[in-house]
């Protein structure tokens, strides 16, 4: 038998992406001209958030060529800018002119993944048009830099064209320009809607969109409270594979099982790791560094099996919260009624997540019926709706009979889902999978907000037939006063004033919004 | 006959008491309210289960049970507003001495705010109105659209506005009276009657008017036009009462006739808040379903729906016993119903020659 004799060639991790761009969201000039306007946006969301500091983005797409007559797909320039820290100049060319696998070995949540979205658009741009991206930066707001750069796909690693300094004018933050080939007239109405959910959930963002055509949109911050940035932490063991054991080991200093576990384990001290090695049948003394392969798959096995492992805590997730989710709503959507509930933590395989649903009846924006708001980490989820679990509870998980809610009436729910990893379903990260503990907290936290509305339906039945009680009274009692004094022949109308002011409404529909 | 005339006009004291119990309900309320209690008039209730039978009275009464109409409670502010203008426009009425019908009513309170979906409804709060003081509409000028007849000789003296102290006799006129209001409130001045004769039918009343009952019988004759209407029970009562004279009543020879017989002497069941409207001593002289076999008149098969209403009627307490039972039975038997008019297959007026005084002669013994 004749030896297999194809060819075996290293890749790169930028070669890989490309070759799998449509995975990573850029099947499509209109798809990516919306995926790569997403990252962007996003990358300089997570800037502002982690520093703390309250965002002020503008995005604009510009066609590059301004004959308007030329048809879509063509080349349009992205420029994102934001008000966040700015990357120090000496990474920019790392950071954006080449993918790598990040080796993290910390979690937190944001809401893209080691940046590769970003690092994606810009060679997808690359690979459609040929153009260098433009990156400016400032971390001190009085000098900044600006690097023209490009990314050598084969071997992974960029080439600055152009490097130059120049005033920072007071402001620190990153500005990116991006050209890549793209198709507005048929992205348009993803990235309005994108940027209109995005603002529901940033209600503390200014953010600034300026079409192809120059049109404006802009969505106000209406609060300064911003979510309260996440803590980085170690991996949980549930969410341990053996790729990340094998790391985790060669960069640790730990020479016993023990100690080892209890530096680079969340949630797992000297205790838990003596009780697991016990456990697992390893040496509690062995040094971690002489495991074989075989033994660190089935130590990570063990890991998987044991249950003894404290749930992961949720300092590393930042939830909306109730307060901000509130204030997104009303601003974006203008209800007649709110409601917002935040689930307490839960974890599935180790990664911890805050399940948040909102709930916006009766307005004038929202169309009748119901209408489905999907958020992970923050991002607006707009493909794919039908797949994903959160469609799956409100049809299949709610008994909606219960809450009585009229049903041409606008309704909106609005789900946020926020993990160190969100099980997303695809690469396309469009839709979250049904993982049963996910799919639970969904439908609790989705009765608990009908219930609410539930509530004030029927108070608000009440308080208007309270209304229609008094305007009864109101109407009858002087004709009662008045005939009854015709009647005894008296002079003047009896004070009937006391008995309708017994009558009067007391409760407020104010009350229990 | 001058003796059976009151010295003040029935008319009149009447007047007077109604006045008084509409000031007494209006000083109530007003009280009520200057009290900061939200008025409230209790009134015997009006429901079939509290309709009962008086074995004494022989006619349906209400019993214990009343209903509190309050204005504290949402549901009940509109009739008792309701109830309350009636109150105030009756009594209006009563003062002006005006009539008013039912459909008057109804139309008027429009132009006070108070609004009545329809007649049925106004119609309701005026029974409600007759239960709360125990008197009947006609009492407060208030009147049905139907109306029937009279004639004999009684001489009457009217004392509605522009006719006080004018008098008339009602056998002037050959196609008798209308027992409107104002012949049901004038007082009564003198007669030659010695009976009334209360007949179904108007073309039976025309034949008694030629034939001169009046006279060869010493009657009064009513025409009823079907089931009487309230202000010809109430003029049938007067006239027993007041002038003390023996009723008769003459129907068709079935059992809806039987049954207009029974409400002119024991009332109705939809008039049980109201003791005013009957004639406990009069008679019902046919015709009875054994004339039919005695006097062979021509005759019709009863129907279903007839046979029906025979066996409702026997359940009746108000039928208990007598010549009410027995001809129930009767027709039951023969299964046939007549007309007064058949009677004119033996001459047009074999009725008043010889069924009539035959007839009374066998009331004699009832």
């Amino acid at each position: 038998m004749k030896r297999n004799d194809t060819e075996f060639a290293e890749i790169s991790p930028s070669e890989f992406f490309y070759r799998n761009r449509d995975l990573a969201g850029f099947s499509n000039p209109s798809r990516a001209l919306y995926s790569a306007v997403r990252e962007l946006f996003e990358n300089s969301l997570d800037a502002c958030e982690i520093y703390g500091k309250v965002p002020d983005i503008l995005v604009r797409i510009t066609p590059l060529d301004l004959d308007t007559s030329i048809p879509d797909p063509k080349a349009y320039m992205i420029k994102v800018q934001d008000n966040g820290p700015g990357v120090d100049p000496r990474y920019v060319p790392k950071a954006f002119g080449q993918v790598f696998f990040g080796s993290k070995f910390q979690l937190r949540q944001t809401r893209g993944m080691f940046g590769m979205g970003g690092t994606m658009a810009i060679l997808y741009g690359q690979i459609t048009t040929n153009k260098p991206v433009s990156i400016t930066t400032s971390i001190d707001g009085v000098q900044a830099f600006t690097f023209d750069l490009l990314i050598d796909v084969q071997e992974n690693a960029p080439i600055i064209l152009r490097k130059a300094s120049h005033p920072a004018e007071g402001s620190t933050g990153i500005m990116v320009k991006l050209t890549l080939e793209g198709d507005y007239s048929r992205a348009y109405g993803k990235i309005l809607d994108y940027f209109k959910q995005s603002a529901m959930v940033t209600p503390y963002a200014n953010i600034t969109f300026i079409n192809p055509y120059g049109h404006l949109s802009i969505y106000e911050r209406v609060t300064k409270v911003m979510p309260v940035p996440p803590k980085e932490t170690l991996l949980h063991p549930y969410g341990m594979d053996v790729e990340a054991v094998r790391r985790l080991i060669k960069r640790s200093n730990e020479d016993s099982m023990v100690r080892f576990m209890s530096k680079n384990f969340h949630r797992v001290g000297e205790k838990i790791a003596r009780k697991f090695i016990n456990y697992s049948g390893f040496d509690q003394d062995r040094d971690p560094k002489t495991l074989s392969n075989d033994e660190i798959t089935k130590f990570v096995r063990a890991l998987h099996r044991y249950e003894d492992f404290l749930q992961p805590d949720a300092s590393c997730l930042s939830p909306i919260g109730e307060e901000i989710l509130m204030t997104g709503i009303k601003k974006e959507l203008q209800p007649e009624f709110i409601a917002t509930t935040v689930r307490p933590p839960s974890a599935y395989s180790g990664f911890p997540f805050i399940v948040e649903v909102g709930l916006a009846y009766g307005s004038k924006i929202l169309p009748r019926g119901l209408k489905l708001f999907r958020f992970a980490n923050r991002i607006p989820l707009l493909y794919d709706e039908a797949n994903d679990v959160a469609s799956k509870v409100l049809n299949e998980e709610i008994d909606w009979r219960r809450y009585k809610i009229p049903e041409e009436a606008p309704l909106a729910i609005i789900v946020h889902v926020c993990s160190t990893k969100i099980p997303y379903k695809t690469v396309g990260k469009e839709y979250l999978a049904d993982r049963p503990e996910l799919e639970r907290e969904l439908k609790n936290a989705t009765r608990e907000v009908l219930r609410k509305l539930s509530l004030y339906l029927s108070r608000k039945v009440s308080i208007e037939m309270d209304k229609r009680r008094f305007n009864i009274y109101g109407k009858y009692l002087p004709l009662v006063a008045k005939f009854s004094t015709e009647l005894s022949g008296e002079k003047r109308l009896p004070d009937y004033k006391k008995l309708l002011d017994t009558k009067k409404v007391q409760r407020g529909i104010e009350e229990y919004t | 006959m001058d003796s059976k005339r009151p010295r003040e006009g029935i008319a009149n004291i009447r007047r007077r008491e109604v006045k008084k119990l509409f000031k007494g309900l209006g000083k109530k309320v007003y009280s009520d309210i200057e009290e900061g209690k939200f008025p409230e008039i209790i009134f015997p209730s009006r429901s079939v289960r509290n309709i009962v039978y008086d074995e004494g009275l022989k006619q349906y009464i209400l019993g214990n049970t009343s209903v509190k109409r309050s204005t504290h409670n949402i549901k009940h502010i509109r009739p008792f507003t309701q109830l309350i203008w009636l109150a105030f426009f009756v009594n209006k009425l009563v003062e002006q001495s005006k009539t008013s019908t039912l459909r008057d009513v109804f139309y008027s309170a429009q132009a006070y705010d108070v609004e009545f979906v329809d007649q049925a409804e106004s119609d309701e709060i005026i029974t409600d109105l007759e239960a709360v003081l125990s008197r009947a509409r006609e009492d407060f000028n208030v009147y049905p659209e139907e109306r029937s007849a009279i004639f004999g000789d009684l001489t009457i003296e009217y004392t509605v506005p522009g006719y006080e102290g004018k008098r008339l006799n009602l056998a002037s006129h050959p196609d008798g009276y209308l027992i409107g209001p104002s012949l049901s409130t004038a007082d009564f001045v003198d007669t030659s009657a010695e009976m009334v004769l209360a007949v179904e039918k108007g073309g039976l009343f025309t034949r008694f008017v030629e034939e001169k009952v009046h006279k060869r019988y010493k009657a009064l004759v009513i025409d009823t036009a079907g089931q009487p209407p309230r202000s010809t029970r109430y003029m049938l009562k007067r006239l027993n009462h007041e002038l003390g004279l023996p009723v008769y009543v003459l129907t068709d020879g079935d059992v809806y006739g039987e049954h207009i017989a029974m409400v002119i002497i024991s009332g109705s069941a939809n008039a049980a808040h109201l003791r005013e409207l009957t004639v406990p001593s009069g008679k019902w002289i046919g015709v009875w379903g054994s004339d039919i076999v005695k006097y062979k008149l021509p005759s019709n098969s009863l129907t279903d729906l007839d046979i029906k209403r025979v066996h409702e009627l026997k359940r009746d307490p108000r039928y208990k016993g007598g010549v009410w039972q027995r001809e129930l039975d009767v027709f039951l038997k023969i299964r046939k119903k007549s007309e007064l008019e058949a009677f004119a297959k033996y001459g047009l007026t074999t009725i008043t020659d010889k069924y009539l005084p035959e007839k009374l002669d066998v009331a004699k013994s009832l």
